[in-house]
């Protein structure tokens, strides 16, 4: 699939700032005062907001973005727009309450989580719901999602806030055991993409023209000489070409330097080293969710 | 409404002949050219007379070279345009209700000027029988020609898809699956029609009659005998069997 740049900077921001939401509502220690709290909404509803405006930049007519509220019935996409909307007002009201009166409302707080959760996994449905992409159409992609927003949220949450200790565990150390889940979960999540091709629905050349039966399926010509819609968008391969050194370097920056830097952080100066341990996995993310797109295969390749 | 229509009250279709079709393109053409006047705004192209041209059509033809283990290759030209799926996951991905079936003759359409471009819709269609718009920026696809099937102002034979109306070789046929003794249910009762990937569970209305078999030489045909030379009369009649005497 072709790797938009806009949709890979929504999903990787967008779950970072739905994961810090997560972290707050759910009560993680952060700094009182009318500025600090004002900062944190900043940066969790910033990043979830800046995610979602990046989304209507692949869109045709990114004018009609609020008519995608309407199918949330039927369609995912649709799913994830009205809770990622309703999770941000509760958001915005729980900031102002906090701002305010210094009171972070609890229950208000975990509808928040709650719903930045579920729209973490809408997104993630987006994908894992396409049979013609078997490298998505998996229980696994959910988990990834969520692992990585999770992680992510964990790992601001901690730069910004005033946690030494969590679950009785130092604040570092936690964020390193959500990091390692993360990326536990996107290498099974890999080996299985490795192998699994069209095996799923057992599609082939064969299937896709029903000529199977006859013999051996090829491709004699093309039908067209040049690229089309559906060759750029689904037969996208030049992506794949350095998948190898790509998925190296999102393992490095994404976990390897992260948990190097949370290690640091549980001696010396935590929010410098929580910050480099941000940057550097957001930027290892936007290589794994290169990849997401870039290595997978669509059905319609069968036909080309 | 991306809802599926529980059931339609016909399923109107196509049945595209593989053992027929020739490869001309020509409905490729004929169907580019209707709708880029017909329904909804034109269907673009970027740069139609330089290096890179591209652009959407509903319609595409694939040619394919099929090798049996025992056998010579054979060619099969494959005609491939949307398959109005019963099933369409391509209608309830949508998020803004842009895409839809119609409960009435189970033809999937785009309502344009509600589509946002999101490209959502083709990646869930395993056909690639949808074409994003690369000047509309709107999704495009087979309307099965709903502008001409119900149209009173053009004449009763022109009331069929375009690229039904067009194919030289009648390797295209237009009808209701839903009545079983239509002409598509029959040719596809009686040829063999065939879904698409069906393990997509997508239900395909449209169905693809298969290659008849190829004769091969060292089996006997119907057609064989009358390819046995035969002495007739005259001049030719008179040298053959001249010519057997001789031994």
């Amino acid at each position: 699939m072709h790797p938009a740049i806009s949709v890979i900077f929504f999903t990787v921001t967008s779950g970072a700032g739905f994961g810090l939401m997560t972290m707050i509502g759910l009560g993680f220690p952060m700094h009182n005062g009318i500025v600090a709290a004002f900062l944190s909404y900043l940066l969790g509803g910033g990043l979830a907001v800046a995610g979602l405006l990046s989304s209507t930049f692949h869109l045709g007519h990114p004018e009609r973005a609020w008519r995608a509220l309407s199918q949330w019935r039927s369609s995912w996409l649709s799913r994830e727009g009205v809770i990622a909307i309703i999770t941000l007002l509760l958001f915005a009201v729980y900031a102002l309450i906090w701002m305010f009166t210094g009171q972070r409302i609890a229950p208000l707080g975990w509808a928040v989580a709650a719903g930045s959760l579920l729209t973490v996994y809408a997104t993630s449905m987006i994908y894992a719901q396409l049979k013609t992409v078997p490298n998505w159409h998996s229980k696994l992609t959910p988990f990834c999602y969520l692992a990585f927003s999770i992680a992510s949220g964990l790992l601001l949450a901690g730069m910004i806030g005033k946690a030494t200790l969590i679950l009785g565990l130092p604040t570092p150390t936690i964020i390193v055991i959500a990091l390692g889940i993360a990326w536990i979960i996107k290498s099974v999540w890999w080996r299985r993409a490795d192998t699994i091709g069209f095996s799923q629905t057992g599609s082939n050349t064969g299937t896709a023209t029903g000529l199977g039966h006859l013999g051996k399926v090829r491709l004699l010509e093309k039908p067209h000489s040049g690229e089309n819609y559906l060759t750029h968008e689904m037969v996208h391969q030049i992506g794949r070409k350095h998948a190898l050194k790509l998925r190296a370097i999102a393992y490095i920056l994404g976990g390897i330097i992260p948990v190097i830097m949370c290690t640091f952080a549980l001696f010396i100066t935590p929010v410098f080293f929580l910050l480099i341990a941000a940057i550097s996995m957001i930027i290892g993310l936007f290589a794994e969710r290169w990849l997401f797109f870039a290595e997978a295969k669509h059905a319609v390749s069968l036909y080309y | 409404m991306t809802l599926l229509p529980a059931q339609t009250n016909k399923k109107l279709g196509l049945v595209i002949d593989l053992d027929v079709c020739v490869g001309c393109h020509a409905c490729v053409v004929n169907c580019k050219e209707w709708n880029t006047g017909g329904y909804g705004a034109p269907l673009g192209d970027v740069d139609a007379y330089g290096d890179n041209p591209s652009g959407a059509w509903l319609n595409r033809i694939h040619t394919f070279e099929v090798t049996p283990d025992d056998a010579p290759a054979q060619i099969v030209h494959f005609p491939k345009s949307c398959l109005h799926c019963e099933d369409a996951p391509c209608v309830t991905v949508c998020p803004t209700g842009a895409s839809y079936k119609r409960s009435e003759d189970g033809i999937v359409l785009v309502d344009e000027s509600m589509c946002i471009g999101c490209s959502l819709c083709a990646w869930a269609c395993p056909y690639g029988a949808r074409e994003m718009d690369p000047v509309e920026n709107v999704m495009k696809k087979c309307t099965l020609c709903v502008d001409r099937i119900y149209n009173d102002n053009i004449p009763e034979i022109d009331r069929t898809p375009a690229c039904v109306r067009t194919c030289p070789a009648n390797a295209r046929h237009f009808g209701d699956f839903a009545d079983p003794n239509s002409n598509v249910s029959t040719m596809t009762r009686e040829r063999g029609g065939y879904d698409l990937m069906p393990e997509m569970g997508t239900k395909p209305v449209n169905q693809y009659l298969p290659p008849r078999k190829k004769s091969r030489p060292e089996e006997t045909t119907e057609i064989a005998p009358a390819f046995v030379p035969k002495a007739g009369e005259g001049l030719l009649g008179w040298l053959d069997r001249a010519l057997e005497k001789l031994g």
